[in-house]
């Protein structure tokens, strides 16, 4: 056991650190972004967007992570068409591949789990914003969205660690993140246990720090349900 | 009384048989890559094909052991044969310093020197001033991976890939500028194959033993000091017989033995 090579090492594993947290935080934000209007179609009468929305969310759910950025990342790099298209300086970065995949990912579980919120919306909720004379967009916007964040907030909260630890995949594609950074020294120094142990802890902080926001939010967002104080 | 002596026999049995098995070598478990052409692919039956899995097969014949052939990613061979997952890798290991601290090998089974591959037309050189900036595509964990950390890691960037044709297919898609590995594996693995019509070798040979080692040989863990030299008999044996001449005959038209 030899933990000497962590603390020569550590710049790396700050790096890849931070770019562990970049790559779950914006995949989280943009997953987010497109799950809502999404979740919304998901829910409207329109049936061919719906099966649209379908369409996508079941490829994304139903092919694993690690597929979709070998498609993303090898599979567009193979197309002499795509490569001489303006999408190439991004797609030839794997950091861009790699957060398209997670966003697309996430997004994909993000819609259902939203989708199935908005679904469960209590009936008189919804009447009683048609009574007040409330427009559709302003229904969502007051009632149906706030309501329905708080109803997907626990399981979006382990969407979030799932992300957090899906971004483990990025190092397949050479980024040098969490477990790439972990990966290296391993291959450096024939020290699997002390290489990825470290990279484990540092993760279960990382996970830690979420589950703690998801509390801090619950506590928040579900203020109205606790007994009044004093 | 009785469970101490049923206890001393049961520790006797155990020293038995484990002398028995550090004696006799019955079946050797050899891992093999699979990716890394003309040394190992794994062909449309999913079956181990190329140059070190005939070596590896040679070798146990020449052993008379029974073999089975373990396909293992690189970056696991190390810890997997230390985690006794298998016995030896005969997988275009070079024998190194820093592997050497993990492993014992036995004598090479062939040498060929390290090169740098480009597009061609392009300007690149292999000259501190003209890498600066640049890309160099590169398997993880391999001596070309270490040579260029230690010589060139502040200069360029060094993308690591999983496999040697994962490495090739970014050069093919112009995500990396430069290509290291070694010389045959470039050529029957990427420029003698379609895919490879534009790109070229740049620069010299490389061949400098303190990060390429004296040849690629067979790695077995340091215990098994029998089962290296059990190796190194089967290596001069299969040199000797012609057998070593007609595997090389199979893949390459030069002497991939070295000097």
């Amino acid at each position: 056991m030899n933990f000497g090579i962590i603390l020569d090492n550590l710049n790396l594993y700050w790096q890849g650190l931070l770019l562990t947290v970049q790559l779950t935080v914006l995949s989280l934000g943009l997953g987010l972004g497109l799950a809502i209007p999404l979740s919304i179609v998901a829910n409207s009468g329109n049936g061919l967007a719906r099966g649209l929305v379908f369409g996508y969310s079941y490829f994304f759910r139903g092919t694993p992570l690690l597929v979709q950025i070998y498609l993303i990342y090898f599979g567009t790099g193979q197309f002499e068409g795509i490569r001489d298209s303006i999408l190439w300086p991004a797609l030839s970065q794997a950091y861009w591949c790699a957060l398209i995949a997670f966003a697309l990912n996430t997004g994909a579980y993000t819609t259902e789990i939203l989708r199935g919120a908005i679904k469960s919306t209590p009936r008189g909720e919804i009447e009683a914003a048609r009574a007040v004379g409330m427009s559709t967009a302003m229904m969502y916007r007051r009632i149906i969205l706030p309501s329905a964040f708080r109803r997907a907030l626990p399981a979006y909260g382990n969407e979030m660690i799932f992300m957090l630890q899906g971004t483990s995949l990025a190092s397949v594609i050479t980024l040098v993140d969490l477990t790439g950074a972990a990966r290296i020294v391993n291959s450096r120094y024939y020290s699997p246990y002390e290489a990825f142990i470290t990279a484990g802890l540092l993760y279960m902080a990382l996970t830690f720090t979420i589950v703690m926001l998801v509390k801090w939010l619950e506590r928040h967002w579900f203020a109205y349900l606790r007994p009044r104080e004093g | 009384m009785k469970k101490l002596a049923a206890a001393l026999f049961m520790l006797g049995l155990a020293l038995l048989t484990g002398q028995i098995q550090a004696k006799e070598w019955k079946e050797v478990r050899i891992a093999i890559e699979g990716a890394y052409p003309p040394f190992s692919t794994v062909d449309q039956a999913g079956n181990l094909q190329g140059f070190d899995v005939d070596i590896a097969r040679a070798l146990c014949e020449a052993m008379k052991v029974q073999c089975k052939l373990v396909k293992s990613d690189w970056d696991g061979m190390i810890p997997g044969l230390l985690a006794r997952k298998f016995d030896a890798i005969v997988s275009s290991m070079s024998a190194t310093e820093e592997r050497k601290q993990a492993v014992d090998f036995s004598k090479k089974y062939y040498q060929v020197p390290a090169r740098f591959v480009r597009k061609k037309g392009s300007t690149i050189e292999i000259t501190p001033e003209r890498l600066k900036g640049k890309t160099i595509g590169v398997q993880r964990a391999t001596i070309h991976d270490k040579y260029l950390s230690d010589n060139y890691g502040d200069i360029v960037k060094i993308n690591r890939y999983d496999t040697q044709d994962a490495a090739n297919q970014d050069m093919l898609a112009g995500r990396v500028d430069l290509l290291l590995a070694d010389y045959t594996a470039l050529l029957d693995g990427f420029l003698n194959t379609p895919a490879g019509k534009d790109f070229e070798l740049v620069g010299p040979p490389l061949t400098d033993p303190k990060w390429f080692g004296e040849g690629v040989a067979v790695a077995v863990r340091k215990q098994d000091k029998d089962l290296r030299e059990l190796f190194n008999k089967a290596i001069d044996t299969i040199r000797a017989d012609g057998t070593y001449k007609k595997i090389q005959d199979k893949y390459f038209d030069f002497d991939i033995y070295g000097q």
